[in-house]
């Protein structure tokens, strides 16, 4: 049982815990994520989602204080081994965060950015192409590839952001909270994409939007105060929840 | 409750409003606003503040015209052609010649030398600071930088004279003792903090969400430096350059003690020269009668000087203005 299950997850922890100096944001968590699908990671405000979803890149690793112990095994192998190299690690899993970040330049050179940092110059346009296909914005910016990206409007620049992490094809996408910044017309729009990707990526997305939540994800893991409350597929969660905490915190009694 | 009623009769009573017998103050007699006098040490205030502003105001006004009032009366005997294309400066002996070219090209060789020692390192610098060094190194290294920027030129002067031309003529031989080269060094030295410190704002000023979006792509720090945040800085680094820059044509001290007193049109820093500033110094140093050409000439090199040093500045400004990106 204990041997297959890094074949049938794409990224576990075993007991994860982490701190920001003195105070512990992660307790005890064991999570398993299964490919191709969408795994929603909700909770309040505070409750350690982003911090969980930045172990899986390691980014957490760029704040001072920070200290982690436990696993994260990523298709069995543990991602903070020694001989792993971060910047391999960032290259197979993708980010998009709250904010949209593009670069300031061109819609071109922002998807370009990660195929040229690891060297993917060949057919270059081909795949920036592609991946603004895949995220949806090439029909609205093929006109002004080498216009600068801050022009785009927040949607967009989201979907551009979405675009440049695909450009790199990623096998697993991180999401945190990638449409709270937007309307809900472009927050529509993502939302859509999220689910068109799942095809071929594996995805998870933080997000307090629970009504997204529904909406997206296959699977849902429910944190508070940094545990793992329960995990399971999105639709039992949603209507028969195992603790009456994760029914108190859908339901909107608190949070 | 007991406490909140309290507070209120105690507040009334201070106020001196009538209590209700309840305890809740009457208020509906208030009275109408823009009765209450101004208190009496705003006026006086206000008028002191703007006189201290007016002071450096009109400092500028004066200097200015002064400048001005003096140059035209020097162009009245020089054409301005002549003063900017000439190629002799000999105002203080026979025969007298006014082109500016040679003391131009000396300011230009020494701020141009200063620029290449300044920029890089400075530049180098920022980036350490900014993404590279730990809080505590940077703790350390910031006031150090800052320390430089403190030193009087006129210690640079003589370090230039006394320290970086022996150095420098051990390598080559045939310098002069006053040169550009030393000059130029000490120079660059001197205003390498400006580069540096104004830079390193520029790139902290650089929002830490694009550095995440750098690095969740996997980029290495080098990377995430110099392909985002330089890039995006880029506006604040290239005014920090102007401004050294400006403020290497305007220094005096160094290139008074160091880079010699021998207008000469030339390009090659082993050689003496004369700047514009160290010419000024001088003349103003001399005996120069008033009234007479030579001492008019320092006006017109001045307000040449004046002019150049505001272009930088408003350049410098602009730049920032024009590629100054939007974060929010």
């Amino acid at each position: 049982m204990m041997a297959n299950t890094s074949d049938r997850f794409i990224l576990q922890t075993r007991n994860l815990n982490l701190w920001y100096g003195e105070r512990k944001a992660l307790a005890n968590i064991n999570i398993d994520i299964q490919p191709q699908r969408v795994t929603a990671i909700i909770g309040p405000s505070g409750c350690g989602k982003s911090t969980l979803l930045r172990c899986f890149n390691r980014m957490n690793e760029l704040l001072p204080g920070i200290r982690i112990e436990g696993q994260v095994l990523y298709n069995g192998e543990d991602l903070y081994g020694s001989n792993v190299d971060v910047t391999e690690v960032r290259y197979r899993i993708g980010m998009v965060f709250q904010k949209p970040t593009p670069f300031p330049k061109s819609i071109f050179e922002n998807v370009a950015f990660g195929p040229r940092i690891h060297g993917l110059t060949e057919n270059l346009a081909e795949r920036v192409e592609r991946s603004l296909q895949q995220a949806a914005l090439w029909d609205e910016v093929k006109d002004r590839l080498h216009h600068n990206a801050l022009g785009l409007s927040g949607g967009q620049q989201q979907r551009l952001c979405i675009a440049r992490a695909l450009a790199l094809e990623p096998e697993v996408l991180l999401m945190d909270e990638p449409t709270s910044a937007l309307d809900p017309v472009a927050a529509g729009k993502v939302e859509e994409l999220i689910v068109n990707l799942k095809k071929r990526y594996t995805i998870v997305i933080v997000t307090h939007n629970l009504q997204q939540g529904a909406r997206v994800a296959d699977t849902t893991a429910f944190l508070l105060g940094g545990e793992l409350v329960e995990i399971g597929p999105t639709s039992e969660m949603y209507t028969r929840p195992r603790d009456n905490r994760t029914e108190a915190y859908i339901t909107g009694r608190f949070g | 409750m007991e406490k909140h009623e309290t507070t209120r009769v105690s507040k009334a009573l201070v106020k001196g409003v009538p209590l209700d017998g309840k305890g809740n103050g009457v208020h509906h007699e208030s009275p109408p606003l823009g009765n209450t006098k101004p208190r009496p040490a705003e006026a006086p205030v206000r008028g002191l503040l703007f006189l201290s502003a007016l002071v450096s105001v009109m400092t500028t006004i004066g200097i200015v015209l002064v400048l001005a009032t003096e140059a035209v009366s020097f162009f009245k005997t020089v054409s301005v052609f002549d003063f900017l294309t000439g190629t002799k400066w000999t105002p203080l002996f026979e025969p007298k010649s006014f082109g500016i070219m040679p003391l131009l090209a000396g300011t230009l060789l020494v701020a141009l030398g200063a620029s290449l020692v300044a920029i890089p390192i400075g530049l180098a610098s920022a980036i350490y600071l900014s993404e590279y060094s730990s809080h505590r190194v940077r703790s350390w290294v910031k006031p150090v930088l800052e320390v430089l920027a403190g030193v009087p030129t006129v210690v640079y002067g003589y370090f230039a004279l006394t320290f970086i031309t022996p150095i420098l003529r051990r390598v080559f031989p045939e310098m002069s003792i006053f040169n550009a080269a030393s000059a130029s060094i000490a120079m660059g030295i001197m205003i390498l903090p400006m580069v540096s410190s104004l830079s390193e704002d520029a790139m902290r000023a650089v929002p830490r969400s694009l550095r995440e979006a750098a690095y969740a792509l996997g980029s290495t720090r080098y990377e995430v430096a110099s392909r985002v945040v330089v890039p995006a800085a880029a506006s604040g680094i290239t005014a920090s350059f102007i401004l050294a820059v400006s403020r290497a044509i305007g220094e005096t001290m160094i290139v008074a003690i160091a880079a010699g007193a021998t207008p000469k049109l030339t390009l090659n820093p082993l050689e003496s020269i004369q700047t514009m500033t160290a010419y000024i110094v001088q003349v103003s140093l001399g005996d120069a009668p008033y009234g007479t050409i030579e001492y008019k000439t320092i006006f017109a090199v001045g307000l040449l000087l004046f002019l150049m040093t505001l272009g930088m500045n408003i350049l410098g400004q602009w730049v920032t203005r024009r590629y100054r990106e939007v974060y929010r």
